[in-house]
């Protein structure tokens, strides 16, 4: 087993896991209409190659890639394209072209679907990255990077591990838990494949302590295979953050932006990205579902479903027994990292791994006071900054204070807003001065 | 509005931490030290803790009216001013001393700078040094025997141990606080029960009375006798002035001390030299009160030198060395 390298930062929060950590993953069922963005990865929008009366079967393709870094789209069942029209990208936070879909009820996959392989020694490693370009996989850990991109690393620079992130840190959040308890072994064919297609020999699979489960799961599903080995990190947030995993399982630390994992010969993939790549494989199944929990102290019957991209999250809410209480904040992703959202009716996203319902005694709205300088936010901060300063220049708008204070390496994980006992909007402040910088940077580039 | 969805950016939790509940918090570990100035010099303590809380927070109060400004009492923090303030007074000084040094505190220290939060120097030891410096007499000779104990009084017996490096006073004496002194500042005991409490808490960062203390005991016990070095009695260097009482409760104070871990044990370490700099060298019998002062002062440049090594520098240092080779 992988010993621990000692991590900066990071807080311990109360993981409320146990509200679905024991509810098996189920399918919930076909909604009256699916909504497909044509922009939810990283990279360039795909562009549609349906029209609207198009009939379409479940995993047949409806959207191209658009460039190196895009991924394709696909039916996630059989029905007819309604529209393309734009609506409300709950992410982005702005109007964006979205494939609409009217289910027929039947899941017809027929002829759509093909099996690659039954098994990983009969394919080589470009038919494998074509795989998961053609199946539009992307990181469904959150940022949706397209797979197939990861997988291939420029030349110059040589990987020598490949991690498998299990650690889910996010609090409430059990999709990846599920899918190693149930299925470890496409977990761990995924992961081999990831490996053979990026050409890696040494695969570490990463689990937060908190999840004696799935370790034991998975440490029976890697046994038989050489060069994958277990690691099993404290239970503390953000642990499963890409640069935080690399720094306590390896003890690199990846490069300040726009550096990657890989610039320490490291590639880091979701274990739900693995499960789905084993799916392409295994059954041709391209990215159309996920598993997305729906969960919190308002929802009545947390539960884990496979659910397929585009399903409104209020189907889902209502299938996991609808609401307890009066909802005070719907979240699509986790508490620490997730999104607010206005209305239920936004559709789940290839990158949305859970739906988080609170009520009124979970959210807090205590009065913002002034920073008091206690330094738990430098204490906490896992890239080693101090977010006071640079919330505090973003407030007044000192941009080049703001730059100098590195608020471009803030990953946004929101361990500093959690500790702050003042109440500080922390994050949103240095986002402000992200996005600032940013433009800024793109005007100068542009001139 | 109630049904409405809540949409405010992310994390959508916090921890239980509050200000007020800090302040609550440093209110609860100054009970032993209260309690036990009662008890070790009457019930004129409890009435001096009193109207200086009650003055504190009233300074505050009408402060905040007077200039239409929030209403900000609620946030505890002029209580544990004035609460600490009392706990650095004689037993025996008049009482228009806590009200007037409770105002300087929290008017001119505090809410002049901008309140909470912006004030550059701990607003219950500028209040102390005001009147310290205004009123001298009251200030160091309003001393009381103890228990109507037998024990040293006129000056604070810190005082003849500078000059000599010795003190009658047992260690059972020191550490219960049976001595002649401020009102808090004497039961030991007490103390370290409200100042591990903090710590406990995760209140307070164990550096800074760390650093503070165990620079004072080394100090001490290199310089502390004057009859050659390292035969200093440094323990009671530690525990007959107001060292434990300000390295846990006031060079702790999270406006005037610095945000990085490295830069709260410079603090710590810093203090202790300047303490033991006015205590063996200077004409002040103890520096508590001016070595915290004079470090809040110096925070800002700790902040600002003191910062931590941001995740990746080594690959940017790598590039910098990388570039300037290439140059030659």
């Amino acid at each position: 087993m992988i010993t621990i390298k000692k991590v900066s930062g990071g807080v311990s929060v109360p993981d409320k896991k146990h509200l679905s950590e024991d509810s098996p993953i189920e399918f919930p069922g076909i909604p009256q209409e699916l909504v497909l963005f044509v922009s939810q990865h990283t990279g360039a929008p795909s562009r549609p190659v349906v029209k609207p009366k198009d009939a379409v079967k479940r995993g047949q393709i409806i959207a191209e890639p658009q460039g190196a870094i895009s991924a394709a789209l696909h039916a996630p069942t059989s029905g007819i394209i309604k529209s393309i029209e734009p609506r409300f990208h709950p992410v982005q936070g702005r109007m964006v072209d979205a494939i609409i879909m009217q289910p027929d009820g039947l899941h017809d996959d027929s002829g759509a679907l093909a099996p690659i392989a039954s098994n990983l020694d009969e394919i080589a490693p470009e038919r494998l990255r074509e795989t998961a370009r053609q199946m539009g996989l992307v990181g469904l850990g959150g940022a949706a990077f397209p797979t197939d991109v990861k997988l291939t690393p420029p030349k110059d620079k040589p990987i020598d591990t490949y991690l498998l992130n299990g650690a889910e840190c996010e609090p409430y959040l059990t999709a990846d838990y599920r899918l190693m308890v149930e299925e470890p072994e496409k977990v761990v064919f995924g992961f081999r494949a990831f490996m053979k297609a990026s050409g890696v020999r040494r695969g570490i699979v990463c689990i937060e302590d908190n999840k004696p489960k799935a370790i034991e799961a998975l440490k029976h599903a890697i046994e038989p295979y050489d060069g994958i080995e277990l690691a099993v990190l404290t239970s503390r947030y953000p642990r499963g953050g890409e640069k935080q995993l690399v720094q306590a399982v390896l003890g690199r630390e990846v490069p300040p932006p726009p550096g990657l994992p890989l610039d320490v010969g490291v590639i880091v993939s979701n274990v739900g990205t693995a499960y789905a790549m084993a799916e392409g494989i295994l059954e041709g199944l391209p990215l159309v579902e996920r598993i997305v929990s729906v969960t919190g102290e308002g929802i009545k019957k947390p539960s884990n479903f496979r659910t397929l991209v585009g399903t409104p999250i209020s189907f889902l809410i209502e299938k996991a027994g609808g609401y307890s209480g009066t909802p005070r904040k719907v979240i699509m992703g986790g508490p620490m990292m997730g999104m607010a959202v206005k209305e239920p009716d936004v559709p789940v996203l290839k990158g949305t791994s859970g739906v988080l319902v609170l009520s009124k005694e979970q959210v807090t709205e205590e009065p913002i006071l002034p920073c008091v300088r206690c330094g738990k936010c430098v204490d906490a901060c896992p890239m080693r900054l101090q977010p006071l300063w640079i919330a505090a220049y973003s407030e007044r708008g000192l941009i080049d204070q703001a730059e100098d204070a590195r608020a471009m390496d803030c990953c946004e994980c929101g361990a500093c807003a959690f500790v702050c006992p003042a109440k500080r909007p922390l994050v949103q402040w240095i986002k402000m001065a992200k996005n600032s910088i940013s433009a800024r940077r793109r005007a100068q580039r542009s001139q | 509005m109630e049904d409405r969805l809540l949409i405010t950016p992310a994390p959508h939790i916090t921890s239980s931490k509050t200000i007020q509940g800090i302040m609550l918090d440093v209110v609860v570990s100054l009970v032993p030290a209260s309690i036990a100035a009662v008890v070790i010099f009457g019930v004129r303590s409890l009435l001096i803790i009193l109207v200086s809380v009650f003055s504190a927070v009233a300074a505050e109060a009408i402060y905040q009216k007077l200039f239409k400004k929030p209403l900000t009492i609620n946030d505890m923090s002029a209580t544990v001013t004035g609460l600490l303030l009392a706990l650095t007074l004689p037993p025996n000084v008049p009482i228009w001393i806590p009200i007037i040094g409770s105002v300087f505190a929290i008017v001119i220290a505090k809410q002049i700078f901008g309140g909470l939060g912006t004030n550059f120097v701990n607003p219950a030891l500028a209040g102390r040094a005001f009147v310290l410096a205004a009123w001298p007499l009251h200030m160091t000779h309003d001393w009381v025997t103890p228990m109507g104990y037998d024990a040293l009084t006129g000056a604070t017996p810190l005082a003849g141990f500078n000059g000599t490096g010795k003190t009658v006073l047992t260690l059972r004496e020191l550490l219960l606080g049976l001595r002649a002194g401020s009102l808090g500042e004497t039961c030991i005991i007490a103390l370290l029960v409200g100042g591990i409490y903090l710590i406990a808490r995760d209140v307070i960062d164990w550096r800074i009375p760390v650093g503070y203390l165990g620079t004072l005991a080394l100090g001490t016990w290199i310089f502390g006798n004057p009859n050659g070095f390292f035969m200093g009695d440094w323990i009671s260097g530690l525990f007959l002035g107001g060292a434990i009482l300000g390295s846990f409760f006031m060079a702790t104070d999270y406006v005037t001390s610095p945000v990085t871990r490295r830069g709260r044990l410079c603090m710590g370490i810093g203090a202790g030299v300047v303490t033991l700099l006015i205590r063996l060298w200077g004409s002040y019998p103890e520096g508590v009160t001016y070595a915290i002062l004079f470090m809040n002062l110096v925070t800002p440049l700790i902040d600002k030198y003191i910062v931590p090594k941001y995740y990746g520098y080594a690959h940017d240092v790598q590039a910098r060395k990388a570039a300037t080779g290439g140059a030659k």
